[in-house]
């Protein structure tokens, strides 16, 4: 097994080996932090890219209501429109993980992977450092453009929500943040088996922009059937993990998850997380052992 | 003392000192065929042909607490594999291994935290940033104590010279520097073990030179337990007791350094400076010349005749200088590898 073991009861505490384990942690994440800032300029021009997609979907949805004499569509005004594409952002700021499955599917490739075979530390929770130091550079940076946008745009937001939405929302990012990170991670790992996950991460990326809400706003499908009696598409999504990641935070924050479905909701996206961060540690073993056995 | 012919097991035992135990390993892998041609790729999309390539053909020995050994072969001998196997990463086809009392590729942190393995460059460091912030990394995942590891670390940096660059990003640096800071990095945590994998390749004489210095010091300090792997005989000459020879996968020597020359030389090179060009035919009574410039021979003459006949030489006419050495070592071991290429070494043919 790969994952640290836990310590025998002959060994220290195990208050000492948490705190000892939080240190590891703490240097990783500190020196994944030096290495993002060496890259900020990147993240600057990159930031400003992000904001492009969203002003042609903004002509596209004017375009859509002009052609219609209907004030909204499946219960989004023009402007509700606006502020859920701003929203999806935020959320895709958490939820995206560029270059995460093709990092780890080049590292395997190239055998760089040998060295977490070889040093007592586990691949996983320093991937895990390693996003969150990437995030962390990324929002100090993104922070002021994103902040002058929605500033700009404020004219097309609802109300504030009430602060249990805006706990549920500010949640639902953080889990939507896991999500992606160990959908992403166990995508990579599939470089145990295949030379080259590109074309894997690709059509993830097809499904997960249909599915999470990043086109269009996921409740839009309501009413779609499925074929079976009482069941539409709306219904489907749900179940699955994509509208985690960029749909259901926005949702939250407009209002269009409340009461008993905001929890129900909230358990889903939680009970993903589990199961894709078993998943990765299952691929992870697996490939590892494959890996062994087959090269190295 | 060693076992000399590879094949039957060193004893098997297992002493008290005992680092590294193998008995039988072997590797195999599945090897593709990628026909040339764009047709014959196509048809490779439907039906491919595999082998089966023995890397490592059931190789036994033990290697005792401060031993230096070398691992020399051709390129493709499966001294690499045999590293990889030892440090874990992967799993053999047969056999077993024990290194300080663990199954390598268990991995268990117990283990990964008493050796260290120096494979290829860009290894341990973190590109993009100073040595220094790799070397506190591997501080807090080796759990090492501050003071310790505070004065080991400028132990070894002072040792090697590099001081003024570990805080320096490590993309800046040289070849040389880099391995340098590298074997820093895998030092740090003082394993009991240590596996390199060609630590002195590409590098220049100088920086060969520290390295060598550097392993003969911190090996005789710590009593580590090194194994290497390399191409060059100044390594094995600087640095090892203790060689073993692999070609095919197989061990086909594991003996002393000094034992090689022995074993695998019939005759002395003596270098002979004259008064003049010799007559022709007039040394031949010696031994072979093998070069004659002007008053300048090479000879090669017989081990077993050295002492009668380098006397008879001396008391000829004309002799202003002479000097004896043995054959040069890449000689030996070449001939060794060669010796080792006559083996039928022929891969086990499969369809997938």
């Amino acid at each position: 097994m790969t994952t640290a073991a836990p310590t025998t009861a002959a060994g220290p505490g195990p208050l000492a080996e948490l705190a000892t384990r939080l240190r590891i942690w703490w240097t990783m994440l500190a020196i994944c932090l030096e290495e993002r800032l060496a890259y900020r300029g990147d993240f600057i021009l990159g930031t400003a890219m992000r904001f492009l997609p969203i002003v042609t979907q903004v002509f596209l949805w004017t375009a859509v209501f002009a052609a219609t004499s209907r004030a909204d569509i499946a219960g989004y005004s023009k402007t509700d429109i606006v502020a859920y594409y701003l929203l999806t952002m935020v959320t895709r700021a958490f939820s995206s993980m560029p270059g995460l499955a093709g990092g780890i599917s080049r590292s395997i490739r190239d055998g760089s992977i040998k060295k977490y075979l070889v040093q007592p530390v586990d691949y996983v929770s320093f991937l895990l450092a390693a996003r969150i130091a990437h995030k962390l550079v990324y929002y100090a940076v993104a922070i002021l453009p994103f902040a002058a946008v929605f500033w700009i745009c404020r004219s097309y937001f609802p109300p504030l929500p009430d602060a249990t939405a805006i706990a549920a929302f500010v949640a639902s990012l953080l889990l939507s943040f896991l999500l992606g990170f160990f959908m992403e991670a166990t995508l990579g790992m599939l470089g145990f088996w295949v030379l080259e996950v590109s074309s894997i991460v690709f059509a993830y990326m097809l499904v997960q922009y249909l599915l999470s809400g990043h086109m269009f706003p996921i409740d839009m499908l309501a009413g779609i059937p499925t074929g079976i009696a009482g069941i539409d598409v709306a219904d489907v999504v749900r179940w699955l993990p994509f509208e985690y990641t960029a749909y259901f935070p926005a949702a939250v924050w407009l209002g269009k998850v409340q009461g008993a479905e905001l929890g129900r909701a909230l358990a889903i996206e939680a009970a993903w997380v589990v199961v894709m961060a078993v998943a990765c540690r299952i691929v992870w073993w697996r490939g590892t052992r494959r890996y062994s056995a087959y090269g190295g | 003392m060693h076992n000399t012919n590879g094949h039957k097991p060193p004893g098997g035992r297992i002493g008290d000192d005992t680092v590294i135990w193998v008995e039988g390993l072997a590797k195999e892998y599945r090897v593709y065929d990628k026909p040339e041609g764009l047709g014959a790729s196509l048809r490779g999309l439907f039906r491919r042909t595999s082998r089966l390539v023995e890397a490592l053909k059931g190789v036994s020995l033990t290697v005792n607490r401060g031993e230096f050994v070398a691992l020399l072969g051709p390129n493709g001998a499966g001294k690499t594999t045999f590293l990889k196997l030892l440090s874990g990463i992967i799993t053999p086809s047969r056999g077993t291994a024990r290194v300080l009392g663990h199954v390598p590729w268990e991995r268990a942190d117990d283990f990964r935290r008493r050796f260290a393995l120096v494979m290829g460059q860009r290894n341990q460091l973190w590109w993009d940033l100073p040595a220094a912030e790799s070397f506190r990394l591997h501080k807090e995942i080796y759990r090492l104590d501050a003071a310790r590891y505070e004065r080991v670390r400028d132990e070894l940096v002072d040792l090697l010279g590099v001081r003024k660059l570990i805080l320096q990003p490590v993309r800046e640096l040289s070849l040389g520097e880099r391995m340098k800071l590298e074997l820093v990095a895998a030092l740090l945590h003082e394993p009991e073990v240590l596996f390199l994998d060609e630590p002195t390749i590409g590098l220049d004489v100088v920086a060969q030179h520290t390295i060598h210095e550097f392993l003969r010091h911190v090996q005789a300090e710590r009593r580590t337990t090194v194994m290497l792997t390399t191409h060059y005989m100044k390594d094995v000459a600087a640095l090892c007791e203790r060689v073993m020879v692999i070609t095919h996968g197989d061990i086909l020597y594991d003996g002393s350094l000094a034992e090689i020359v022995d074993r695998f030389t019939t005759h002395k090179i003596v270098t002979l400076d004259l008064d003049e060009p010799p007559a022709p035919g007039a040394l031949e009574r010696y031994g072979f010349p093998c070069e004659i410039r002007g008053p300048q021979v090479v000879m090669r003459i017989d081990r077993s005749r050295i002492a009668d006949v380098l006397p008879e030489i001396l008391r000829g006419a004309g002799v202003r200088d002479v000097s004896v050495e043995d054959v040069p070592l890449e000689e030996i071991v070449a001939g060794l590898f060669r010796s080792g290429d006559a083996r039928p070494a022929e891969p086990a043919e499969a369809p997938a």
